[in-house]
């Protein structure tokens, strides 16, 4: 609920955020409060600023306006040493994987420790093969990006999003594209990890079985009206949402009186 | 087994598993964890429970992993049981000799193709002007744009300097001869036969070579270049084309640009340092080449334009998908357009000399 008190619990919050790029406004009115150690779902159709509002939570997007809070500090306010200290937390799962193409899986998931880290070679060596056996790349250390198949470089990218421990994970999109086995696996991934780790998990998705089967709470991303217009878990949306449109996604129906194909 | 204190990655002092670690234990027996004075952990914790893990599979003794924080469990069933396995050698290392084979093959090779590549796109030309093409004329007015008027600046500025200092080290030697005016003539005649074509082609394959090069490795990590395969749209009209064409229509006027250019700014050095007068030096120009010189140049010039329309394409066409490979893409189409240009030059001198020109 976005106008419930903040609890202890709460990690990440977010205020009457409004989000654009120059004179374009994307959405506005965003209000939300992610517990810690749940795995919260941004939902919407294409193109309503689900990829924008997990940029601002990562800082490569500043809002326009409202505040973003991680456990209770102004993210935006803050200096930007302490946002970088911040950022440290985060761990980010981007679309297609965004590995560095010039360097083997390896390389990719070594390259933070080394740079970020004062950990000794020997174990930085061992944190990525650590990294990579939990997703199960454990073979693929000495491949480079453009030799593994879109599900490997997906989660060769998870390995990477964890390699400095974070405890708030960001995935963007990350069963798009891959078959529905290999989706439910990434999903028991995601579970297992959450539960491993107790890490706090932001996912924007529009895969309804991957959504129902491992978001606690979310919201839901109007891209006409440029606001949300809904909050809850995607099963609460889907049995108990009044709005239409939200009732239609969630159940895979079109809308009364949408006549478009 | 008994796990005490802080285990974070952080610390650095994570211990590694003695590989005879469990050794001493009987097969199928079973190995519980203490963990009453675990105090905090992070995945280096993990790390070494991997160890356990896969020391335990080689032993044959089972983990009892519920003695275990449940979180830590359930990480630790994430991974497998065997370490990785290193990949197999393949194949053994060439000799010499078969190296020496390998590179002549494949440069023979690369000829062939870049020979092909260069037939289709005359086979497309003809069939431009004769009216059949299926080259779109916007994609060869852009290039032409590009690879013209765009490069008009700095071709001038480089060939003016290079006349400039011809003109420069010419008169400081002549004027002890005291056959100043003779500069007018070197700076003619080395602009029109050497500098004017091979100068403004290592420009073009900087500027425009490793521009196309660029452009197509990036296209064909897009899978644009698959897009125009499956159309069947071919890639010599569509691409290669326009880009070698453009080079080759624009490649002679820049020549003459540069030929222009660069006898001003000889003339500019003569007339500041020396006693020509300007007249003086225009006859001593005009006379010093004649037409035979100018259109060794001149077909110089196109020769080279092809080369490096063609050469760059077909390095951008077989380049690799990533960024990196974009970057070496480029690289190499400049190394090999500038190289290239120079040996072609090379070639061009002992022709010249065989046909007197």
């Amino acid at each position: 609920m976005p106008d419930a008190p903040m609890t202890p619990d709460t990690l990440l919050s977010m205020r009457d955020v409004t989000l654009a790029f120059g004179p374009k406004l994307i959405q506005r009115g965003i209000s939300l409060d992610i517990r810690r150690g749940s795995i919260f779902a941004v939902m919407g159709g294409s193109g309503c600023g689900k990829s924008t509002l997990l940029k601002s939570m990562i800082g490569l997007l500043r809002p326009v306006e409202g505040r973003f809070e991680v456990q209770g500090e102004d993210y935006w306010a803050a200096t930007p040493a302490r946002r970088e200290a911040i950022n440290h937390r985060f761990g980010v799962l981007f679309q297609s994987g965004a590995l560095w193409s010039s360097m083997t899986i390896g390389e990719n998931v070594a390259l933070p420790m080394q740079m970020l880290t004062d950990l000794p070679p020997a174990t930085v060596s061992r944190m990525v093969a650590l990294k990579l056996g939990f997703v199960g790349l454990s073979n693929a250390v000495d491949l480079f990006p453009s030799e593994i198949s879109g599900g490997m470089r997906k989660r060769a990218g998870l390995a990477r999003a964890l390699a400095l421990d974070p405890d708030i994970l960001f995935f963007d999109e990350p069963s798009a594209g891959l078959d529905p086995i290999t989706s439910a696996r990434l999903d028991d991934l995601i579970l297992n990890l959450r539960d491993g780790l107790g890490a706090t998990i932001v996912i924007v998705s529009h895969e309804l079985p991957s959504l129902f089967r491992i978001a606690d709470s979310g919201i839901f991303l109007d891209a006409r009206s440029k606001t949300p217009i809904a909050h809850g878990s995607p099963a609460e949306l889907r049995d108990h949402c009044a709005d239409p449109q939200v009732h239609a996604f969630m159940t895979r129906e079109r809308e009364e009186g949408d006549s478009t194909p | 087994m008994a796990l005490t204190g802080r285990w974070m990655t952080r610390d650095a002092a994570l211990p590694v598993l003695p590989d005879d670690a469990l050794d001493a234990l009987p097969k199928g027996d079973t190995l519980g964890f203490d963990i009453a004075g675990l105090e905090s952990w992070d995945s280096g914790f993990v790390a070494f429970l991997w160890d356990v893990k896969r020391a335990g599979q080689k032993t044959g003794v089972t983990l009892r992993t519920e003695t275990l924080p449940p979180a830590a469990a359930r990480l630790l069933g994430l991974l497998p049981d065997q370490a990785a396995e290193p990949p197999a050698q393949t194949g053994r290392k060439p000799g010499f000799v078969e190296q020496i084979g390998d590179r002549t093959f494949a440069a023979l090779t690369e000829t062939g193709i870049i020979a092909e590549l260069g037939a289709q796109a005359v086979k497309g030309g003809l069939q431009a002007v004769a009216g059949r093409g299926r080259m779109r004329m916007a994609d060869l007015l852009a290039n032409l744009t590009d690879a013209g008027p765009r490069a008009l600046l700095i071709v001038g500025v480089v060939n003016f300097l290079l006349g400039a200092i011809l003109a420069f080290v010419g008169a400081v030697q002549l004027e002890k001869f005291a056959a100043g005016i003779y500069v007018a003539s070197l700076v003619g005649i080395a602009m029109v036969r050497e500098m004017a074509a091979v100068m403004t082609a290592i420009i073009m394959a900087g500027r425009t070579g490793g521009a196309y090069a660029a452009r197509i490795s990036t296209m064909l990590g897009n899978e644009e270049i698959d897009a125009l395969e499956v159309f069947s749209i071919p890639v010599s009209s569509y691409l290669v084309l326009p880009a070698v064409l453009s080079l080759t229509i624009t490649m002679p006027f820049l020549y003459l640009y540069g030929c222009l250019i660069g006898m001003l700014g000889g003339f500019v050095v003569a007339i500041a340092m020396l006693d020509v007068t300007g007249a003086g030096y225009f006859h001593y120009t005009v006379t010093a080449f004649g037409i035979g010189q100018f259109l060794f140049g001149l077909s110089k010039s196109i020769v080279f334009g092809a080369f490096i329309g063609l050469t760059s394409c077909r390095i951008g066409l077989k380049a690799g998908r990533s960024a990196a490979d974009v970057g070496v893409a480029a690289t190499r189409a400049v190394v090999v357009g500038i190289v290239g240009v120079i040996a072609l030059d090379a070639l061009f001198a002992v022709i010249a000399d065989v046909l007197n020109i």
